[in-house]
């Protein structure tokens, strides 16, 4: 049997209230994918960031190669060579490609002052090259897209000679097809002996590419399995620790007149000349690529950007949305795509994150009236099984999933007439998930029209009456839902199927 | 083992959090204990009365700062607003103008000048910290041009009731201070206003996409600055009898630093009034100390900084994720 690259030994970790991770022991070796699922809250990421030295475990043993290794801060985990590639990229934007590989580190001139910009370029070409990736390292991280700026990532950790990398949910924020890419890399630094881990929510890529799969629940590892040997099933009843019979439960609400007609909306290059209309009752899914517009048509739709060109009827109506104000007042809700940019007050309490729109109602002369907010904040916390221990507690110490429903019940409140909602489910745990998608067929059968923007075909095909396609700010074709296959989405979000 | 990760543990006590809260009680307490050891004057009723009084003016200025600083604002100006507002009531005053109306007047102009600042930072989108000091260095340079340098004395007695008047024992100064607390503790707490005030600090974008009219509430906010500004110089020209060109100079700076010493973070969204009250009175029994002990005028500024210094410290000790 291969000696282990990685060793973690009876690892502990809690935070003020939360026991985070609980007697943790684990091991990874050299040329290998370990999957690390788990619901979010499981303790994933905590574990990783011990790994990665973002702050120390409060009890436990670290091996590194045989060696009892001490990481007390992420340089020093840099120095092992332990790399974390992190949910929130942590590239500067205003910088290159080479400046942001050997930030910090840059190749000096003789004199030592200054920095030796050619040598620095070719180091980091070389590196380019050697993943195999396309872009420039003279470019802009700001001109670069999500997955290229992972794939930076990358190469800075192993510009750093890293034996460990740690992807925290990679996917998250990528198309498919930057996915594929990815996946390609990281295959090839498999091969190359380095050790990843994997942390991720999708079942399929976790089956197609880890060799062993972790999984965590609660703050414990609940067990540590080749991957040959699971079914998706399996893992998901390990994660959640119960059964669970239907990924997307789909109810069947009856589809009335048209709520929403958008006819040529144009705004920029990002969104040219897209028509469709939604109806009460039918949850229509769009999908396409990152970048091909999907969030801009929501944002349009919601009077968060500015039309150029085009009409948007609600209710039979023209209607001109100049702010999201005036939209929330016509009835039109937004779940935003980044929850913690645009989405959360982390700060703030629960109650106030919940029922921010509520105040415009429920109160006198200014006053809002607590006591009523109250009453239907457990009300909410309640029907969308929130876990929260009271209404004050900073919506910050909250996991992923019972964040977006504090967000979800916010929209819930105002009872809007089209509710959009952009990634509900990104980053969120099976269970979440599942009460999401449950949640959002009863208020299609309620009468709402329901616009949801996702990444996931799956998500899209499970959940979807109807299917819209977009690509580089066109919708490029419409799908019933039994017409609609992962194929012919996929075709028409890469261009290689004419408009339908 | 069946404990969710999520539950809190039911034993221990959660320091910080306590620190947090009572911390600056603490730091007043043991102020106060020391310098009635060191001063038999200290606790005297008049000393305390004195205290306060000396406090309403930045006490006042504070409250408006703190909203500001509450949104991730800054009000450097607060010192030139309370400035022009002063020297033109004073003057209009002695020209016989009713003391009602000027009292208006002053808050008038103490409003239309914190609406300035708002649209500049909302509408021109200059960052609150650049419009602010621009007004600070307009509302001055008004002053003096206004005043041509001179000060105006001699106000009317019935102006002057509300720096040198009483409510039984208490001085009409504080009595005014505890209302304009008050209120605004409760439009802080129980409104609308108030809740949206945390919100846009704690998160601008989310409030906006949450149908918060942001601009107008910073609007808002700025000329509520401005007006608790505009009502210090008033109480500050009743006491003094006189309207000075450079009166308020440098008040910013006190009301910043009892704001920041209260615990309110510069980032926005978290902190709140009772704070700035504590910090008030904090910053103004240290003054009291000094000034008790015969120290040099001139260690004050220094050992304020430090101050300073030392409440933030504290604030990061016991609350690292803070900004």
């Amino acid at each position: 049997m291969t000696p282990s690259r990685l060793q973690l030994e009876h690892i502990v970790k809690s935070f003020p209230g939360v026991l985070a991770v609980q007697d943790v022991s684990l091991e990874a070796y050299p040329g290998e994918i370990l999957a690390l699922a788990g619901e979010n809250g499981a303790g994933k990421s905590t574990l990783m960031n011990i790994l990665s030295g973002s702050f120390p475990a409060d009890s436990g043993k670290i091996w590194l190669d045989g060696v009892e290794v001490n990481i007390t801060s992420p340089r020093r985990a840099q120095e092992l060579g332990i790399a974390m590639i992190h949910q929130e990229l942590a590239l500067i934007p205003q910088m290159t490609v080479a400046q942001n590989i050997f930030l910090g580190r840059e190749p000096r001139l003789a004199a030592g002052l200054l920095v030796d910009t050619k040598k620095m370029v070719i180091q980091a070409q070389a590196l380019i090259d050697q993943l195999g990736l396309d872009f420039p390292v003279t470019a802009l991280i700001s001109d670069l897209s999500i997955a290229q700026r992972q794939m930076v990532e990358i190469a800075k950790a192993i510009s750093f000679q890293s034996r460990v990398i740690i992807l925290d949910e990679p996917t998250s924020a990528l198309s498919e097809r930057e996915s594929d890419i990815l996946f390609a890399l990281m295959r090839s630094l498999r091969e190359q002996g380095v050790t990843l881990i994997y942390i991720s929510h999708r079942m399929e890529e976790i089956f197609n590419l880890s060799d062993r799969v972790a999984v965590m629940r609660d703050g414990q590892l609940v067990g540590v399995t080749p991957t040959k040997d699971l079914t998706i099933q399996t893992v998901v009843q390990m994660m959640v620790g119960r059964e669970l019979k239907d990924f997307f439960p789909k109810k069947q609400a009856e589809i009335g007149d048209v709520i929403l007609d958008a006819r040529e909306l144009r705004s920029g290059k990002r969104v040219r000349d897209v028509s469709f209309s939604l109806r009460r009752g039918e949850i229509v899914g769009l999908a396409g690529l990152v970048g091909s517009g999907r969030t801009e048509v929501a944002r349009i739709l919601f009077g968060a950007d500015p039309l150029d060109h085009g009409e948007i009827k609600l209710a039979g109506r023209i209607v001109h949305l100049h702010s999201p104000e005036e939209a929330i007042r016509l009835g039109i809700g937004l779940v935003t795509e980044d929850r913690k940019a645009q989405g959360l007050f982390l700060g703030q309490s629960v109650r106030s994150n919940a029922s921010v729109l509520l105040f415009e109602k429920l109160a006198q002369l200014g006053f809002i009236l607590y006591s009523k907010v109250d009453a239907w904040m457990r009300g909410a916390v309640t029907q969308l099984t929130i876990r929260t221990p009271n209404l004050e507690q900073k919506v910050r110490n909250l996991s992923g999933g019972n964040q977006q429903k504090v967000i979800i019940a916010r929209w819930l409140a105002v009872n809007p007439q089209v509710l959009i909602l952009d990634e509900p489910t990104r980053g969120i745990d099976v269970a979440s998930k599942a009460e999401i998608h449950t949640l959002m067929s009863e208020l299609a059968a309620k009468g709402m029209a329901i616009l949801m923007i996702s990444s996931e075909l799956p998500e899209i095909l499970g959940v979807s009456d109807r299917i819209l396609v977009m690509r580089e700010g066109r919708l490029m074709a419409e799908f019933s839902r039994a017409e609609a296959s992962q194929d012919r989405i996929m075709q028409a979000a890469t261009g290689q199927l004419a408009a339908g | 083992m069946t404990t969710r990760a999520a539950q809190p543990r039911p034993e221990g006590v959660n320091w910080s959090v306590l620190l947090q809260r009572f911390g600056l009680a603490l730091v007043y307490a043991a102020l106060a204990v020391g310098l009635s050891l060191l001063s038999d004057r200290f606790l005297t009723v008049s000393n305390q009365v004195n205290i306060f009084r000396q406090a309403t003016i930045n006490g006042i200025v504070a409250v408006g700062m703190t909203l500001v600083i509450l949104t991730a604002g800054i009000d450097l100006s607060v010192g030139s607003i309370l400035a022009l507002s002063a020297v033109i009531t004073a003057d209009l005053l002695k020209q016989g103008l009713p003391v009602p109306l000027g009292i208006l007047l002053a808050l008038g102009i103490g409003a239309l000048m914190g609406m300035v600042n708002g649209l500049m930072i909302t509408r021109g989108n200059i960052p609150p910290f650049i419009a602010t000091l621009g007004m600070l260095t307009v509302g001055r340079g008004l002053t003096l041009m206004y005043t041509q340098g001179k000060p105006f004395t001699g106000l009317p007695d019935a102006f002057r009731f509300i720096g040198t008047a009483s409510l039984g024992p208490v001085p009409m100064p504080i009595v005014v201070a505890v209302i304009v607390f008050v209120l605004a503790a409760i439009v802080l707490n129980r409104t609308r206003f108030g809740e949206y005030v945390y919100l846009i600090g704690d998160n601008p974008v989310a409030a906006r996409l949450a149908g918060v009219n942001t601009r107008q509430m910073i609007v808002l906010v700025y000329m509520i600055s401005g007006v608790c500004a505009a009502l210090a110089g008033l109480i500050l020209i009743a006491r003094l009898d006189s309207a000075q060109p450079v009166i308020g100079a440098g008040y910013e700076f006190n009301a910043i630093a009892a704001v920041v010493v209260g615990g309110t973070s510069f980032s926005g969204g978290e902190g709140g009034l009772l704070g700035t009250l504590l910090g008030t009175i904090l910053i103004e029994t240290l003054n009291n100390g000094l000034n008790l002990l015969n120290v040099s005028p001139l260690w004050e500024q220094v050992v304020k900084g430090v101050v300073i210094a030392l409440a933030l410290l504290f604030y990061k000790a016991i609350n690292p994720t803070r900004k």
